[in-house]
């Protein structure tokens, strides 16, 4: 029974220890680093990322990709700093850039599953489209001044003396919360499995492919739009260059935490690990001090390809398991 | 056995593009009734039921469930309606569990959440009434073929269907998992249910059926009892021709000098680990040498281990007295080895190249990438091959998808034919063809062996089997069974080796 | 004409030919060329030396895009083969006396082997091209600050400045240096694709891996090769556009440039799903590009908004290339017209 839990939950148990092997070899290298708060700060300053790559994982599982994500998080900021700046009200706002957001999946969705194109390349005209807009709005950095984003952006919820995390850490968490519960329990996270798995199959067993498909990049896009709102509260600043590259980030995230590129397999509190664990190489880069911080981009390069690999080699073992269980499961019907 | 119709189809027509895939077709299928639909590769059987089941769109005609005239517009709409498909490719996503492939999309819910538990105890009690004792909470991928094959059944069970669709799912069984199946669909059909089986495997369909409908062409044979329509006859209405003049034997007249014959390859207690447990194998020219064996037998395997497709685990393969290591495909090739594989939609055509292009792209890999075909030299062959084999085609630059499957067939093995080989593997070559054609490629086949090449043949058409090969070697359960030769041949013989294997 | 428009050179040349009426019409002196110092300038050569490293990385794109793959860390592996010759030019890394010839032999290994590193993992591990080839990409920029010691070098005190400079900005002839570059590699591709099976190859190996294999296509070599002349062409545009400004920026150098490049091969007619090619296309997909941006520059219009358009590009073209659109936009009109084609086929087929 205990192996059975272990071996469905193999690849996020090497996740959560690879996690904490990293960070026991910060707290023994590097004073200062066994504190609270530097652990919570994982969470403080990559919420938004966590945010982002709880959409992406969706995606991942339906056997997609989207990579206009990093651009939505630099639209969101820039359009909110912009509309703040012209005394827009802050909840009108946020709402307005959820629902941009979640349209925006919407439309690319759309040209994924009725027009056939491929996710890569329509997310691409995405990425290429929202940070078209930015310009449009301003090639300048726009500077967030209004008092609710200060307000929410500035406080802390203190957890002890000393130890705090802000309210996007409550958003994020809240976020990875809920989707989980979608996942597991819900048809609408089933069917994003069951797609994943094998859309034919899906279509066949009477399962709504379009709106499933079309619905997790409506997700995907609705995560970015508030990892974008999240991190506007981080920088108070909207600037159209912010943010490349993110997208890269969400999907190392996801597969660290054991997402399956091919689809069919994921979670998202793996995903949340794979943001922790880019989070922690950055800190020991920080505590090593000398290092540069483009150090954190060849490591998580490298843990990438290690997780990629990994899958790769455990994919082709798993296909040889199988066909020697076939002789036996066949016993198992004689029987 | 009642005479209720459940289920009447009237005057269906269903084209595709360029093609009539049902004209005028009638089906009625009673309650409390099992009911054959046959007919050969393209007769519209698959059609007819994707129609049914909201898969395709029909053209024209009238669908009546229990009196109710009824438009299925998707599966889940005709799932709704009581109609459950099982698939012969089994569609189910591998990445669940079996208890969630069997649930998903109609989940019972707790508290507006999903409820594993039920889920996991009903398939329980829903796989032991098909005697499957397994942990249903594994993922379905880790079981076989035709574990996954009851668990979709089990599935369609679960809807509380009135009409039951089996579509060829006894073709990855073994006899005893068909006996289980054949006991659930008389359970089911004694309990009022009315089902459609379709299979290619006429023993079945005595087995199980009550009544039979044959297609042949996109058009109706004729509805008959399965007790009073002799099985050669049925084998008749099928192909449309005297079962007589079919069964002519076409086998080379040199079958009596079996011994003399000079052996090409041989392999020797080769074995590759998932795919065909240890055999041993002499290949010779001029003849025609038969794989029997049922679907997944190691039939196919064994084919493409010699052709290096799979990897030799153990053993050897000796080519004209030396041995051999086949890495690739490219290295059977220049032993003088060719392979026409089974599924030929995606193992053989390429679909956006033209004829031309088809044709020489083996013999243009056994030359390498430098030793270039000249473009002119590239048509010559096209078109002398076109013409030998009498490809029907408006030109050589015409796409290969856009001929019939026969024409496409006649391609591939023109691109064989091409590298001159020592050795021709077919597997099905005469699947989903149209009989005329049938007929020409097993003509050609044999043809090929007298003039001194070896053939190896695979078909699941045991008629076909029987006409063509001088040898057979039997397969089972990834095995190699035995060989039989010459007046040992028969369909009896073949049955009782492969009854007998287990 | 019929053959005429369905060759797949015909709508890029279409697009660049509107482009540039477009241009006659509404940029001033856009066809002027001076003579200045026996060099020729204006705004066509100006096209036609910036859309140099392009051209080169679309030639390789092309390559790899037929195989059913993508290459998204052509803009990394730029970076990383500018900072290899600059470095080696400025005398920072190694011992090579600011060589000339060691620099460009040097940073041409260098793609290659990011090239080896790509088609390795595509065409051995079986990883999907985008993963792949996003890991380079990712670490790509850090290896090439890691050579550079993080910072943006520059050449301009190195003694053979001037002929490294001469390889991206120099002219022969009165004619950009570059253009023989991109004319040299593209006939020595274009042969290769022509006068070998190559191009059959690969055009077979993108319609179907299966098939082609058990035909005897040594599909993994081909993959293989198609990401080493991929990572080639990069480290050869990194030359290119280090040499033009006399320095390596790790951060800036071939940003979004693999975005362009696939966006070339798409208007160039090429399908993003593998299969048939045109290598020429692609390069006139780049001209088209190259024009667009320089008809926004000369329009006045803020250069950033570029991506907007390129946007708009990519999704109108997605939009064309798809049937599904096609039906749904065109109607019963086209498809009548097009089921009334086959039917007619099939006729002559039997007949």
């Amino acid at each position: 029974m205990i192996n059975g839990i272990l071996k469905k939950n193999f690849s996020i148990i090497v996740t959560i220890m690879l996690f904490l092997v990293l960070f026991i070899a910060g707290a023994l290298t590097y004073k200062g680093f066994l504190n609270a708060q530097v652990f919570l700060n994982l969470f403080v300053d990559n919420a938004y990322l966590i945010i982002v790559a709880v959409g992406m994982t969706f995606v991942l599982i339906s056997g997609g990709i989207d990579i206009s994500v990093g651009s939505v998080v630099a639209f969101v900021c820039m359009f909110s700093a912009d509309l703040l700046q012209k005394g827009w009200n802050p909840v009108v706002v946020m709402l307005l850039s959820l629902v941009i957001g979640t349209f925006g999946g919407y439309i690319m969705g759309y040209m994924i599953h009725y027009y056939g194109v491929q996710p890569f390349i329509a997310t691409l005209a995405g990425q290429f489209l929202y940070r078209g807009i930015c310009y449009v709005i301003s090639t300048e950095s726009i500077s967030i001044t209004d008092p609710t984003y200060s307000f929410i952006a500035n406080y802390q919820i203190k957890l002890a003396p000393k130890m705090y995390v802000s309210i996007s850490v409550i958003i994020a968490l809240a976020m990875v919360l809920v989707t989980t519960i979608v996942l597991k329990y819900t048809k609408f996270g089933r069917n994003v499995y069951a797609i994943g798995g094998n859309e034919q199959s899906a279509g066949l067993m009477g399962l709504p492919v379009a709106r499933i498909k079309i619905g997790v990049y409506a997700l995907s896009g609705f995560c970015a739009a508030l990892g974008g709102i999240v991190f506007s509260f981080y920088t108070l600043s909207g600037y159209g260059l912010q943010n490349i590259g993110l997208e890269m980030d969400a999907i190392a995230s996801a597969v660290i935490g054991g997402t399956l590129l091919t689809g069919g397999v994921g979670t998202v509190i793996g995903s949340m690990f794979g943001v922790l664990i880019q989070g922690i190489i950055q800190t020991i880069i920080i505590f090593q001090g000398n290092l540069s911080s483009w150090w954190t981009k060849v490591a998580v390069a490298a843990l990438l390809c290690l997780f990629v690999v990994l899958q790769r080699v455990i994919e082709a073992r798993g296909q040889q398991v199988k066909q020697d269980k076939a002789v036996k499961a066949e016993t198992v019907i004689s029987k | 056995m009642t005479t209720k119709p459940l289920l009447t189809m009237r005057n269906i027509c269903k084209g595709f593009p360029g093609v009539k895939a049902l004209s005028d077709v009638d089906f009625t299928l009673r309650a409390g009734e099992i009911h054959s639909l046959l007919g050969e590769n393209g007769a519209g059987k698959s059609t007819l039921i994707k129609v049914l089941t909201g898969v395709e769109k029909l053209d024209s005609g009238q669908i009546e469930l229990n009196g109710q005239e009824i438009r299925t517009k998707s599966p889940k709409h005709s799932q709704e309606l009581g109609i459950s498909t099982v698939y012969q490719e089994v569609n189910l996503c591998a990445n669940l569990s079996v208890a969630e492939n069997i649930f998903i999309g109609r989940e019972p819910k707790k508290n507006g959440m999903i409820d594993w538990k039920a889920i996991n105890t009903r398939t329980k009690n829903l796989l032991k009434k098909l005697n499957i004792n397994i942990d249903v909470t594994q993922t379905l991928g880790n079981y076989s073929v035709a574990i996954q094959q009851m668990v979709a059944i089990a599935r369609a069970l679960d809807v509380e269907a009135k009409v039951l669709i089996l579509d060829e799912p006894t073709s990855s069984l073994d006899t005893a998992e068909c006996e289980k199946l054949f006991g659930v669909m008389k359970q089911l059909r004694n309990e009022g249910m009315g089902i459609i089986f379709v299979t290619h495997f006429l023993d079945q369909v005595y087995a199980v059926s009550d009544r039979i409908t044959i297609l042949r062409n996109g058009e109706l044979v004729g509805e008959f009892l399965a007790e009073k329509l002799p099985k050669i006859e049925l084998i008749g209405k099928m192909i449309g021709k005297d079962y007589d003049t079919l069964s002519k034997t076409i086998k080379s007249s040199q079958n009596d000098k079996e011994a003399e014959k000079e052996i090409f390859l041989r392999a020797d207690k080769a074995s590759s680990i998932g795919n065909i447990k240890e055999f041993s194998l002499d290949i010779k020219k001029s003849e025609v040498l038969g794989l029997a064996g049922l679907l997944g037998s190691g039939r196919s395997e064994t084919a493409r281990v010699m052709f290096g497709a799979d990897k030799v685990s153990s053993g050897e393969i000796v080519i004209k007295g030396e041995k051999v290591v086949l890495r690739n495909p490219l290295d059977a090739i220049k032993e003088g080895i060719a392979y026409c594989p089974e599924d030929r939609k995606t193992d053989a055509i390429l679909g956006n190249l033209s004829i031309r292009e088809n044709i020489i792209v083996a013999l243009q890999a056994k030359y390498g990438l430098f030793k270039f075909i000249g473009r002119k030299e590239q048509e010559e062959i096209a078109d002398r091959y076109i013409k030998l084999l009498d490809i029907k085609t408006p030109g050589r630059e015409q796409l290969i998808k856009n001929l019939s499957g026969g024409n496409q067939q006649k391609v591939i093995l023109a691109r064989w034919l091409a590298t001159n080989p020592d050795l021709l593997i077919l597997d099905e070559p005469t699947r989903g063809i149209d009989i005329g054609t049938k007929a020409e490629i097993q003509k050609l086949v044999v043809k090929f062996a007298d003039e001194g090449m070896a053939v190896v043949f695979i078909s699941s058409e045991m008629d076909e089997m029987l006409r063509c090969c001088s040898r057979m070697a039997v397969f089972s359960e990834k095995e190699k069974l035995g060989e039989l030769e010459g007046d040992e041949i028969s369909e009896q013989e073949i049955m009782k080796m492969i009854a007998g294997g287990k | 004409m019929n053959k005429l428009v369905r060759s797949r050179l015909f709508w890029p040349l279409m697009a660049l030919i509107m482009l540039l009426i477009f241009n006659a019409l509404f940029t001033k002196n856009f066809f002027s060329i001076q003579i200045i110092e026996g060099h020729l300038y204006g705004n066509v050569i100006d096209i036609l030396k910036n859309v140099a490293p392009l051209a080169l990385l679309a030639m390789g794109m092309t390559l790899v895009i037929a195989t059913g793959g993508i290459d998204i860390s052509v803009g990394s592996v730029v970076a990383i083969s500018g900072a290899i010759a600059c470095s080696i030019i400025d005398g920072r890394i190694g011992n090579f006396n600011n060589s000339l010839i060691a620099a460009l032999t040097l940073a041409l290994i260098s793609g290659l082997l990011c090239g080896v590193w790509n088609g390795l993992l595509v065409a051995k591990v079986k990883i999907q091209p985008v993963v792949a080839t996003l890991i380079l990409m990712t670490a790509g920029r850090g290896i090439a600050q890691l050579i550079t010691k993080g910072k943006i070098v520059t050449i301009n005190s190195a003694p053979k400045v001037n002929e490294y400079y001469f390889i991206g900005a120099g002219y022969l002839f009165g004619i950009p240096f570059a253009v023989f570059i991109v004319l040299i590699v593209l006939v020595f591709i274009l042969f290769f694709v022509k006068k070998t099976a190559f191009g059959l190859f690969l055009e077979s190996l993108g319609t179907n891996n299966r098939s082609s294999h058990l035909a005897g296509i040594r599909v993994d070599k081909l993959k293989l090769i198609t990401y080493v002349i991929s990572g080639f062409m990069a480290a050869l545009a990194g030359i290119l556009i280090s040499s033009n400004i006399k320095g390596a920026d790790c951060n800036n150098a071939g940003l979004f440039i693999e975005l362009d490049a696939i966006l070339a091969v798409a208007i160039g007619g090429n399908s993003l799903n593998g299969g048939r090619f045109s290598i020429t296309s692609s390069v006139v997909g780049t001209l088209v590009i190259q024009c667009l941006t320089t008809t926004v520059y000369a329009l006045g219009v803020p250069p950033q908004i570029i991506s907007l358009v390129k946007a708009i590009v990519i999704i109108a073209i997605c939009l064309f290339q798809s049937n599904q659109f096609r039906e749904a936009v065109f109607g019963r009109l086209m498809v009548s017209k097009k089921s009334k084609d086959l039917s007619a086929k099939k006729g002559a087929q039997i007949s």
